[in-house]
């Protein structure tokens, strides 16, 4: 990877992150192929396919959970290499929320979420206790700050994560299936948050089968299929005329189980 | 079969005996202390990236784990002399339980460091945390509770091997009782008190793991 095209920084100087036709190969498997793909600052993309198409894969490339061995990935206009001076200033940018939360359980609610700023960052503890709480609030349990992860419900520690993540300040958000290992009693509130988050102007890229949520506040809805994007488009028209047949198929089966 | 029975030496002895479990005390905390930090340490060389780390801690498991702790003290104690490096017999002791426990820790630990989701430490490196940061600050302390029980017995086993370090006479209960019952040969009434002594402290230690648990590792847990 090179450094020649800073021809292009005009352009990418508006885009948050630029996917540059990205392979990942995880050993002979090719888990990604030819992925372009270009995040505006503030936007906000819904990631859907079936299951084992990619999508984890692809937004674990951009902050680097995953190395991909070719293409060029920038964030901010930060080219994403190998070495840890690049992942680093990445991953300060990149906020990521799990299936699984990942909440620390060793930790109550409010030290997850001073963690990374004190040791990552070098905040002091005060500032990192207020902006904690503050973001505890926003994600509407401050109340819980004092407990343990596991005292507290699936839905909860989904929004102590967002909460967490947003601590680090960061500018890109990362989904990976946020409400898939929720109860379904549990799912609104934390797609609340998202779409609070949202209209707040958070760029976010979201892999999701929640299609409510992706009309909701998606500008773009992004299909995968086998390591590749196979449409993009937005919302409204994503989900009336979509153009592929696997997409369509694809839809079909979505709404059907939901 | 008539043997009396005569406390008189043992209750003499009394003082050089407590201060022998004193002398235990000392070695097994000492012994427990090192054999923790190898533990930690061996854990984090073992699953480093460099083959030389990981291959140097997998030979030194191998080698204390599959040969006897009293031929390790001799070694320690009779044959690094030779190599320049003298101790005395309770530094020894305490260097020989280190090394020892280490190696059993190393590998109990590494169960714990094992059990850790591959989730928990993705979500710290997302964060901007470096490797070396999560492992200290999210995978040590579950990994440890998870294996807590297997430790505090290894090293209730660490206390009692103790008694090995008399044979190179360094200060402690079995090397006390064996010099009362040398100048006194009351064997069955020194034998017999110490036995209980060791099951005291056996005792007191699980009490002091039980408070290392409450007090460290009380968290809740699903
Ligand atoms: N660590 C890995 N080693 C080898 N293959 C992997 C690894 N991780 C993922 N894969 C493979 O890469 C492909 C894409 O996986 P990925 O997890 O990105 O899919 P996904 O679209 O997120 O699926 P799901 O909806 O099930 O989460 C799958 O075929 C998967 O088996
Ligand atoms: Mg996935």
């Amino acid at each position: 990877m090179t450094r020649h095209d800073t021809a292009m920084s005009g352009t990418a100087a508006e885009a948050m992150i630029v996917m540059a036709e990205v392979e990942k190969w995880y050993g002979s498997f090719q888990a990604l192929s030819g992925i372009n793909l270009s995040v505006r600052r503030g936007e906000k993309i819904v990631l859907c396919g079936p299951s084992g198409s990619g999508k984890s894969t692809l937004i674990r490339c951009i902050n680097h959970l995953e190395a991909y061995q070719k293409g060029e990935i920038r964030v901010g206009g930060t080219l994403l290499g190998d070495d840890g001076r690049t992942i680093d200033a990445v991953r300060r940018e990149v906020g990521m929320v799990f299936q699984h939360f990942n909440l620390f359980p060793h930790m109550s609610v409010l030290r997850n979420c001073m963690l990374a700023p004190m040791r990552a960052l070098g905040i002091g503890r005060k500032e990192a206790e207020a902006t904690a709480r503050d973001l505890l609030a926003r994600v509407k349990i401050i109340e819980q700050a004092d407990k343990y992860p596991a005292q507290l419900s699936g839905g909860q520690q989904q929004r102590v994560a967002i909460a967490r993540a947003l601590c680090m300040r960061p500018s890109v958000m990362l989904f990976d299936e946020p409400t898939s290992a929720l109860d379904p009693e549990m799912v609104k509130e934390v797609l609340d948050t998202m779409v609070a988050l949202a209209e707040e102007g958070m760029t976010m890229i979201c892999v999701t089968h929640e299609m409510g949520f992706a009309r909701q506040v998606a500008d773009r809805v992004i299909f995968m299929a086998e390591g590749s994007i196979v449409e993009e488009a937005p919302p409204d028209i994503f989900f009336t005329q979509p153009r592929h047949a696997r997409t369509r198929k694809f839809l079909g089966e979505i709404l059907r189980s939901h | 079969m008539n043997y009396v029975l005569d406390f008189t030496p043992v209750i003499d002895g009394l003082p050089d005996l407590l201060a022998g479990c004193l002398g235990t005390f000392l070695l097994a905390l000492g012994g427990m202390l090192l054999a923790i930090i190898i533990g930690i340490g061996g854990v984090v060389l073992r699953d480093s990236r460099f083959p030389a780390c990981r291959w140097a801690v997998k030979a030194f498991v191998e080698l204390i784990r599959n040969t006897p702790f009293l031929v390790q003290i001799f070694f320690i104690y009779f044959a690094l002399p030779l190599a320049g490096l003298r101790l005395d017999p309770t530094p020894t002791a305490i260097i020989a339980l280190g090394i020892n426990g280490g190696a059993y820790a190393i590998e109990i630990i590494r169960g714990g460091v094992q059990s850790i989701s591959k989730g928990q430490i993705e979500a710290g490196l997302a964060l901007g945390l470096h490797r070396a940061l999560v492992f200290r600050l999210i995978v040590l302390k579950p990994a440890l509770r998870a294996v807590f029980p297997s430790l505090a017995s290894q090293f209730v086993m660490l206390t009692l091997t103790t008694s090995v370090a008399s044979a190179i006479s360094a200060y402690e209960l079995t090397s006390v009782a064996q010099r009362i019952e040398s100048e006194t040969f009351r064997s069955f009434e020194v034998f017999g008190t110490i036995t209980l002594m060791y099951l005291v402290i056996s005792w007191m230690m699980m009490a002091f793991f039980s408070l290392i648990s409450a007090r460290y590792f009380s968290y809740p847990v699903k």
